[in-house]
């Protein structure tokens, strides 16, 4: 099977083999690239990137990233859960604004110092 | 005396790295941005993937943009007057710079200029899309400054045009949001983005991707209500029978940047018309002397980390004394470009960092560089893409009337 490496922009194309003793990746231009392979042969996770609003007329979304990679899929209940949260204070960049989302192990962080001008 | 013994024009990533790299040796350095926050194009970059190199981490624009913002505002030697905007730059023995905000008419003199003012994205007139003019046409980087930055979403069903990152990434943004994006046309028969982007963007979202094949035409008046797509050949035009007619509300065009230069071109700074950006030395100095240009002004970067390396040794270049240059041209052959174009013999370090895209997909290519004929180095790549922008480390010590050559070979991949 083939599968591209999206860790990093090299975009490796990877040949991962099931044999008898686990999973054979090859293409690999470094090892982040077979314990992604792994993980996209069992179970996928994702990073997820978006915004959330808030409350402040000149700043209407904040952009919010997971601080880990979550499930696959997760992705789509993730985003509804997000649409319900608002940002009500000026967060900084690295602030969580909501720990452990939906349950993942993963905390939602804001990712820009929401005290500048605009 | 000048204000400043440097002007940066534009705030984004190139000009806050640049700005930090002279004023840390310390230069009276000053930031003109025309928009009311720092971080440039990086404000509406939300999705991650930057810093990898730099900072081995994968954080979104805002966060990379952030890091500098921190260390811009704490730096006492970086002064940074926003939304104000560079209407006209002026040469004598120092550089005049007339800028508009809302103060009035500002004069500002600098001793070296930074040109870090970034692209602007080519838009659907430029692609020639027959039909009407209605609303619901837009390019990639206006979509994203509605919903990543308004919280606006700009439309329901959703065409892409043209497969760079922005159009990708903007593809998985809109689904992300709720819009339905039908399909994303590219009239090459390759795509123009990473393929990383077109596996997490496009596959991940089941959002199919259709090479050979552009919008030619329009519909709609008041509101987008339909394109009509066909598929191309090689020679880009359009092949009879393949029209097909797609309701959308939207049309969204990622179909390239181009260097922002006419400040530049004011000043009569010649361009390269490869990289449509001025011709640099090693320091990114233009062939004007005390004039440098970073970031996608100077060519379209598609790792910010590049753009904050050259931004930074021509930020310390700036903080300089002036000093005559003894220019050698650098000749190439295979490359869709090389930067930099020239080389200053008087400042020559050990090794030159050069940035360039291979001209086509090659498989098992070679870079080897010659100096009157003899092989100096040469380096070997298992895979080159236009799209991918290689940087590389030469070290190089031509003398005075030497031939330099930069030469890429390898199989031509289709
Ligand atoms: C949509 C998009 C997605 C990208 N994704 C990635 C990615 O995933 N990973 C990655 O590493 N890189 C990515 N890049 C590339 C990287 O972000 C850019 O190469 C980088 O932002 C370029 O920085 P810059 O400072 O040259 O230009 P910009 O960020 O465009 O900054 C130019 C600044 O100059 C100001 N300006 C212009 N003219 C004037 C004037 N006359 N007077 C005053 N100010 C002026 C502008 O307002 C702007 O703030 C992406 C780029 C884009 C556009
Ligand atoms: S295998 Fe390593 S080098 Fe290749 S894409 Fe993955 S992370 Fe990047």
């Amino acid at each position: 099977m083939r599968l591209v490496c999206i860790v990093c922009p090299n975009s490796c194309l990877l040949e991962v083999e099931k044999t008898d003793a686990g999973v054979k990746v090859t293409g690999n231009k470094c090892k982040r690239g077979i314990t992604f392979a792994i993980e996209e042969v069992t179970a996928p996770k994702r990073s997820l990137t978006t915004t959330v609003r808030t409350v402040f007329e000149n700043f209407p979304v904040a952009p919010v990233r997971t601080n880990g990679e979550i499930p696959k899929e997760k992705i789509p209940a993730v985003m509804a859960y997000l649409k319900t949260v608002v940002a009500d204070k000026r967060y900084k960049a690295g602030d969580v604004i909501c720990g452990n989302v939906l349950d993942t192990g993963v905390d939602i962080i804001i990712t820009i110092d929401m005290d500048q001008e605009g | 005396m000048a204000d400043y013994k440097a002007v940066v024009i534009g705030g984004g990533p190139a000009g806050l790295a640049a700005a930090l790299a002279a004023a840390d040796k310390g230069a009276g350095t000053l930031i003109i941005e025309r928009e009311n926050r720092l971080g440039g194009i990086l404000k509406q970059c939300i999705h991650d993937g930057f810093g990898v190199i730099r900072f081995g981490e994968k954080l979104s624009g805002c966060e990379y943009a952030q890091r500098f913002i921190d260390k811009v505002k704490a730096h006492p030697g970086i002064e940074v007057r926003l939304l104000t905007f560079v209407i006209d730059i002026k040469k004598s023995d120092i550089f005049t710079i007339t800028a508009t905000s809302s103060r009035g008419i500002e004069t500002i003199t600098a001793e070296n200029l930074i040109f870090a003012n970034g692209c602007r994205e080519r838009t659907a007139r430029q692609v020639n899309i027959h039909g009407t003019r209605p609303a619901g046409v837009m390019t990639a980087g206006v979509a994203q400054n509605y919903v990543n930055l308004q919280g606006v979403l700009p439309g329901k069903r959703c065409v892409i045009l043209g497969s760079g990152d922005i159009g990708l990434i903007m593809a998985r943004r809109l689904t992300l949001e709720g819009a339905r994006v039908l399909g994303v046309y590219e009239a090459k028969s390759t795509p123009s983005g990473l393929t990383r982007n077109i596996v997490q963007c496009l596959h991940d979202f089941d959002i199919p991707l259709h090479l050979s094949k552009t919008v030619k035409r329009v519909f709609g008046h008041g509101r987008l209500e339909a394109v009509e797509v066909c598929s191309v050949n090689d020679k880009m035009e359009y092949i009879d029978g393949t029209e097909e007619i797609i309701p959308c509300d939207t049309l969204i065009v990622s179909v390239g940047l181009i260097p922002e230069n006419e400040l530049a071109e004011s000043l009569n700074i010649p361009l390269d018309p490869r990289t449509r950006g001025p011709f640099v030395d090693q320091n990114m100095m233009t062939l004007e002397d005390g004039v440098y240009s970073v970031g996608n002004c100077l060519h379209v970067h598609d790792l910010v980390d590049y753009v904050s390396e050259t931004a930074e040794t021509a930020g310390r270049a700036a903080a300089g004394s002036k000093a005559p240059r003894e220019l050698l041209d650098i000749e190439q052959e295979g490359f869709l470009y090389l930067v930099p174009q020239k080389l200053d013999l008087d400042s020559l370090a050990p090794e030159t960092v050069f940035y360039f895209r291979t001209a086509m997909p090659r498989e098992a290519a070679t870079l080897d560089v010659t100096v009157d004929g003899e092989v100096v180095f040469s380096k070997k790549y298992q895979n080159l893409k236009p799209p991918e922008m290689e940087r590389v480390e030469v070290p190089l010590s031509p003398k005075k009337g030497q031939t330099v050559k930069f030469f890429l070979s390898g199989r031509e991949v289709k």
